[in-house]
């Protein structure tokens, strides 16, 4: 008799055990749908609407008039000319950024994982967190008050530059630090057991060691300020043709989409600019996920 | 206290008054040590964990230097030259070490891990001078013909067995006179632990062996000397053999037969 009710008991138990691992599933579920749809419906308004300008043109060839895009509008036309200045500006200022920001950024984060637990070396680290969280168009104000007014005496390629390289450092320096800290200290145990010395355990075993962290947060902080629109509009003002000098001033991507929407001529290549600069990002992203993933 | 009782002649490493304490305020870690060691045998380090037996050893390739607060005194004696006073190449390449994991570096060959003491410092050899290290060190540790056809794989692809092997020849590439081992089985399995203990036997040929192990076994297997260690202090030094059958002080007995530790 015992034994029966034990087994009712059970099978009562088991069958309310399901339903509550069922309902958790769909919980699950629906909060991931959530999760993924912003992401999702963001892709899809993107290509929906900015796919039909993507052709050979919108990458050779620089950003129409007004008059030009009115005309083509008006006769049922594709909008004609392309963003190839703004991609070859963003390419050349995140390019210069990314060479100020990435050995100062190494060097600092190296500074970092070398003197854990030193107080000055936690007050630079403080900081460097602090500085993640500046407004990115206060950057832009810094950078116009130093590298416009100060050094190129205009709007140029290079005080955006300054000023995207400002945002990168604690990115870079952080990810620096935390590949450091992950590789195992025995790693720098056997280069020094065999006489070398500390600089070129540090430059020839632990940063190659680590390559692939490192290059996974180059590639983030990049694929962070690729985007930054505020810093460029007080620095770089933007050009309606290719500029590869550095002292001038220079479109970008962000820019372009910027411009274009306040030009009610130009609303198709908001989308198609903005896709391409999604589909950038999400590149990087996703490689720089990759490599993470290898190893 | 000297427990040092066996008296080894003509020795390869002398340690004398040897201190080490991890901080300023801390106790020593390791006190007033005195040993000789003997040529071309193996020496083992015995004891409880944190009884200093690690501590001992990398202070023989002054290891502690990369610790700026560790603070050690006496004198160890390379044939009568005083390490505290060589350069760190010149010490390493004497004294070579290898860990308790083994650690290849990730990023380079099998070949190049051989050489990466080489590498490492800059000491530019031809090519067959290379070829010939690579392939008289891989055979030493039996490693040869089992990686001859893959020199240029990454040493980190190797089994765990095999990678410690890889440590030991990258160790032996500067045919160094002393080799510290730092527990050096005890992340292997069984098999490749006696692999490593045959090797070692091999070595002992050749060269000096200093190893640290907590497995009172395997000290009593390969082991020429023992050294007996306890909160710091050396409590008995001695033939291994004589130690095992007829240790002299009772703290030894109590923990080779298992009291404690």
């Amino acid at each position: 008799m015992e034994s029966e009710i034990r087994a009712v008991d059970y099978s009562a138990k088991s069958t309310y055990r399901n339903i509550k691992d069922k309902l958790f599933l769909w919980g699950v579920i629906v909060v991931s749908i959530i999760t993924i749809s912003p992401i999702v419906l963001i892709i899809g308004q993107l290509v929906f609407k900015g796919f039909k300008q993507i052709n050979f043109s919108f990458f050779t060839e620089v950003t129409p008039s007004t008059y030009e895009a009115m005309t083509a509008i008006a006769n049922g036309e594709l909008i004609p000319g392309g963003i190839v200045n703004g991609i070859t500006g963003t390419l050349l200022i995140v390019a210069i950024a990314a060479l100020i920001a990435i050995p100062v950024g190494i060097l600092i984060g190296l500074f970092l994982y070398e003197n854990k637990g030193k107080i000055y070396a936690n007050l630079i680290r403080n900081l460097s967190d602090i500085l993640q969280g500046v407004p990115s168009i206060v950057l832009g104000l810094i950078a116009y008050l130093w590298v416009v007014k100060g050094v190129t005496q205009g709007y140029s390629a290079l005080a955006g530059s300054v000023a995207l390289a400002i945002m990168m450092l604690p990115l870079i320096i952080r990810s620096t630090e935390e590949t450091m800290l992950m590789l195992p200290g025995s790693l720098k145990e056997a280069g020094l057991a065999l006489g070398v010395p500390y600089y070129k355990v540090i430059l020839r075993v632990l940063i190659p060691s680590g390559l692939s962290g490192l290059s996974t947060g180059i590639l983030l902080a990049i694929s962070r300020i690729l985007g930054e629109t505020a810093p460029l509009l007080l620095t770089t003002l933007g050009n309606p043709m290719i500029n590869w000098n550095p002292a001038e001033p220079t479109s970008a991507v962000p820019l372009l989409i910027w411009d274009f929407y306040n030009d009610p001529n130009m609303a198709d290549l908001i989308w198609s600019s903005s896709l391409f600069l999604m589909g950038f990002v999400l590149t990087l992203n996703i490689i720089a996920k990759r490599i993470a993933a290898k190893h | 206290m000297n427990n040092n009782i066996d008296i080894v002649n003509n020795p390869v490493l002398s340690i004398k008054d040897l201190s080490i304490a991890y901080n300023k305020a801390d106790k020593y870690a390791v006190k007033d040590i005195n040993v000789t060691i003997k040529k071309n045998a193996i020496t083992a380090i015995m004891g409880p964990s944190g009884c200093g037996k690690s501590t001992l050893l990398r202070a023989i390739n002054r290891m502690h230097e990369l610790y700026p607060d560790i603070k050690t005194v006496g004198d160890i004696y390379l044939n009568e030259e005083n390490i505290m006073k060589m350069s760190t190449i010149h010490l390493r390449r004497n004294i070579g070490m290898v860990f308790q994991r083994p650690n290849p570096f990730p990023t380079m060959s099998i070949y190049d891990n051989v050489l990466a003491g080489y590498k490492l410092n800059g000491i530019r050899l031809k090519k067959t001078e290379r070829d010939d290290i690579v392939e008289r060190s891989l055979s030493n540790v039996a490693l040869w013909d089992e990686v001859k056809d893959a020199l240029h794989k990454k040493g980190t692809f190797l089994s765990g067995g095999q990678q410690q092997r890889l440590c030991i020849a990258r160790s032996l590439a500067f045919q160094p006179e002393v080799i510290l081992l730092d527990e050096p089985t005890s992340a292997l399995d069984p098999i490749a632990t006696s692999k490593i203990e045959d090797l070692l036997v091999e070595l002992k040929k050749n060269y000096t062996i200093v190893m640290v192990t907590h497995n009172m076994a395997q000290a009593a297997r390969i082991s020429e000397y023992s050294m007996f260690m306890y909160l710091g202090d050396l409590v008995e030094y001695g033939k291994t053999k004589m130690m095992f059958t007829n240790p002299r002080v009772r703290k030894t007995e109590e923990y080779l037969t298992g009291k404690f530790g």
